[in-house]
């Protein structure tokens, strides 16, 4: 999984790294179900594989003009990025190993009833503020992928 | 592979959507890293869920919200790419300079 989030970020067809991408998502639904999280797996192979992986592939071919001469894939500051990301993974790693968790030596998986139980009940604000959050966000696109042209034949 | 080896790999996954970010030119690839980093606070949350049991499923909730703020994000997102790239015909942020003298 951490080999296909490298070629996401390395690969320089950006077609390619979008299913390097979906590869990445996948097995990061594989870990969700070895958690013993398996609501958290499907709604991650709904919304990210099904969803969201679409939407780019969409998106991507919308802009590509052809594969012909594909630019440079990289900024001038590769150097800098690549220290900064390491020092990312440097510190958080550090941090999750000097760390004494205190864990459960065995994962506990997390029943989807109990998960069903605790959106609607404990977390039902969230839950509303969340659909209210995707309302905005249906709308905002509608009004960003509106040509121009329409506008003006509207008025 | 316990807590840590899952830790380890989300802050693995974190680091290379970050340099994603920062690294690479094209919006819609900077896009992909930002999911990509949604998706490892995603897998330390399950994880921490699992392991850490004080408050069960508290985590597993969180990431199924943080997984529809991601989708509306990436709706919102992608529209605005498309529509910058409609009108500078470039997918390349640093032709993006307007702004600049």
């Amino acid at each position: 999984m951490v080999g296909a989030g490298i070629a996401v970020v390395t690969l320089r067809n950006i077609i390619h790294s979008a299913v390097a991408m979906m590869i990445c998502f996948g097995s990061l639904a594989g870990m969700y179900a070895l958690l013993g999280a398996p609501i958290v797996a499907a709604a991650q192979v709904l919304i990210y594989l099904g969803a969201i992986s679409v939407l780019i592939l969409f998106a991507i071919m919308l802009t590509q003009a052809g594969d012909a001469n594909l630019p440079a894939p990289f900024h001038r500051q590769v150097p800098l990025a690549v220290v900064v990301a390491l020092a990312i993974i440097g510190l958080i790693g550090w941090a999750v190993i000097q760390t004494d968790w205190g864990v459960a030596p065995q994962a506990v998986g997390a029943a989807v009833e109990a998960i069903a139980l605790a959106i609607f009940t404990t977390y039902a604000l969230p839950f509303e503020i969340i659909s209210l959050l995707i309302l905005v966000a249906i709308i905002g696109a509608i009004f960003l992928a509106r040509r121009p042209e329409e506008d003006e034949r509207a008025n | 592979m316990g807590l840590e080896g899952y830790l380890l790999v989300s802050a693995m996954l974190f680091g290379i959507g970050a340099f994603g970010f920062m690294a690479r030119r094209n919006a819609i690839l900077m896009l992909i890293s930002i999911e990509l980093m949604f998706n490892a606070v995603n897998l330390s949350l399950v994880a921490f869920n699992a392991y850490l049991p004080p408050d069960a499923n508290a985590g597993a909730v969180f990431a199924l919200m943080i997984m529809a703020v991601a989708a509306a994000e990436v709706t919102v997102g992608l529209a605005l790419v498309i529509a910058i790239i409609r009108t500078r015909q470039t997918a390349e942020v640093d032709q993006y300079s307007d702004l600049k003298e």
